[in-house]
């Protein structure tokens, strides 16, 4: 089900700090919208939605900060006319508490979405895994919707609050609770506050476009941004310098034949 | 309801995700605590533990092996990157004992003294992801054909000459373009030729691109080093002594950091580049003494 074209396209900021900022890119316009990649303030204007993508939350933390993006990214997302998604590292920026795995001397978060979420909870790199797991695409006319679902050392929410829409839910095995010495029985990884969502997952490394075109969805209907913060000839525009060589797009995801030729 | 079963772990998707997660990032190799702190906070997206950087292993000689296993937990312990640990080629059991501490990725590097001269690691034998260097397109797909996740051009480490890595790069990306260009029929023979897997061969004329992420390794030592292979068309930037053996590695840190973001931008470039105190001193490749690590394998 593709987002029918309008004469304006949807326009998405990706936030290109670092991270899977170019497959998110690659989604967004295959879903019929526009992409920008945010670097700085002044090119968020006019997006009607922001992706934060997975990467390190450490890393963009510190990049955003920096570049004095905090101020601006509140601002888009405070007034709560214009959507945010954050993927697994976009996850813990979007949500309030970070419940544990913290860096040494806390770090910066956006906040919005009323979770406790716990860095790295299902282990590390070793303990990455890819699975199928049950979800609830609001508008997506399938019944019984399973998703494909990648964790790259990624983040759980713990504990949800009110207001907060569960989406998904990854059930742990009895062997994994046994490992992680935890009594629950499940982790919500998908959520949904109003304008805001976050997956602890990475649709944009699958083939699977329902996610995104839920994000286009919610972003339809939203308020261009226009900056209020930020003064005018202050922040830089962004060079037009054409690299020597333009990245092509990685996909990788299981129904890929580099799958088949690694088995 | 029970647990989810068809959980997948170590494949392929998950250990090249990993990777993906990294561009348009820098990764810095650390000796100790002190050093990762100084990394993570200054915006790496991924450390390197290893005992002594490569500067110092060449100035050293001798065989250079994997790190103390403690100093590898200690820096996993303080920072909440990834940490990322060197074997030596073909050593798989070092691999071994690197999983089992639960390293995040493993770099099969040509900068430690070889294990085996013929053969690399297994990869596939491995849940963690291995990621190994290359020079040009054959070696890069006869390493990811042994499993590797994650692609380095080798460049020459220790050195602070970027000129090897930009070799390495060019012949990567030069190969490519010309694999592209290429009737169908000739890929064939054109795979011989690289001596690399037929199917990897024209997985990569499809893509355009190399199947898994590829960064620069080997020389970087400024930040115009590191947008200057950003520009050149790779994912993301090793800075190994580069870092720590200069005047200042906070600053210089932060500062690679700033242009790998923005590699696009000559105006932020020259900004992060002012007063950045003294570069590590550089050595010649052509040097009659030279030893290269990257003919070390193919």
């Amino acid at each position: 089900m593709a987002i029918e074209q309008q004469e304006d396209k949807i326009k998405i900021g990706v936030l290109a700090l670092q991270g899977s900022f170019r497959e998110h890119c690659s989604m967004i316009r295959r879903c019929g919208g526009e992409a920008v990649e945010i670097r700085s303030a002044s090119q968020l204007e006019g997006c009607q939605g922001m992706i934060i993508p997975g990467g390190e939350s450490t890393t963009m933390a510190n990049i955003a900060r920096r570049w004095n993006l905090f101020d601006a990214l509140r601002e888009f997302e405070d007034e709560g006319e214009r959507c945010v998604w954050g993927t697994c590292a976009g996850l813990i920026f979007l949500a309030d508490r970070i419940e544990q795995g913290a860096k040494q001397g806390g770090q910066e978060l956006l906040g919005g979405i009323n979770v406790d979420v716990s860095r790295n909870f299902f282990g590390s790199q070793i303990d990455s895994f890819e699975t199928t797991i049950p979800c609830d695409i609001p508008g997506c006319s399938e019944n019984d919707v399973k998703c494909r679902a990648i964790f790259i050392r990624a983040p759980a929410i713990k504990k949800v609050g009110e207001n907060v829409e569960v989406l998904a839910k990854y059930y742990l095995s009895e062997e994994k609770k046994k490992e992680m010495g935890v009594d629950i029985e499940s982790v919500v990884v998908a959520v949904k506050q109003k304008n805001l969502l976050a997956t602890s997952f990475h649709p944009e490394l699958t083939s699977d476009l329902r996610w995104h075109e839920l994000f286009m969805r919610m972003s339809k209907g939203c308020k261009p941004f226009q900056s209020k913060l930020a003064k005018v000839g202050e922040d830089r525009k962004p060079e037009e310098f054409q690299p020597l060589y333009t990245h092509p797009d990685l996909p990788v995801f299981k129904d890929q034949v580099i799958a088949d030729v690694m088995k | 309801m029970s647990g989810n079963t068809d959980v997948e772990k170590g494949n392929f998707a998950v250990k090249a995700g990993l990777a993906q997660m990294l561009k348009g990032g820098v990764i810095m190799d650390v000796v100790n605590v002190e050093q990762a702190r100084i990394a993570e906070e200054a915006g790496a997206v991924a450390v390197m533990a290893l005992e002594r950087v490569p500067a110092d292993i060449r100035k050293d000689g001798g065989v250079a092996r994997m790190s103390d296993p403690t100093m590898i937990k200690l820096i996993k312990e303080a920072v909440t990157i990834p940490v990322m640990a060197k074997a030596r080629i073909g050593h798989f059991v070092e691999a071994q004992v690197l999983e089992s501490i639960g390293i995040d990725y493993i770099d099969e590097s040509e900068v430690l003294t070889p294990a085996d001269e013929i053969n690399h690691i297994n990869k596939h034998k491995f849940k963690v992801p291995v990621l190994c260097g290359c020079r040009d397109l054959g070696e890069a797909l006869r390493r990811i054909a042994e499993g590797c996740s994650m692609i380095r051009t080798k460049g020459e480490a220790g050195t602070g000459n970027v000129v090897e890595a930009v070799r390495h790069c060019r012949a990567v990306m030069g190969d490519i373009r010309r694999l592209q260009a290429m009737d169908e029929d000739e890929v064939f023979v054109y795979a011989k030729e690289i001596r690399a897997p037929y199917e990897l061969v024209a997985q990569t004329k499809k893509l355009g691109r190399l199947p898994t992420v590829n960064f620069a390794a080997g020389g970087v030592a400024t930040p115009a080093d590191a947008a200057l292979m950003m520009q050149l068309g790779m994912d993301g930037v090793f800075v190994g002594s580069g870092i720590f053996k200069s005047g200042d590695p906070a600053k210089r840190a932060r500062a690679i950091v700033q242009a790998v973001t923005h590699y696009n931008d000559p105006k932020i470039i020259a900004e992060v580049s002012c007063g950045l105190g003294e570069a590590m001193v550089g050595i010649d490749c052509k040097e009659m003494h030279f030893t290269s690590y990257a003919a070390r394998s193919e």
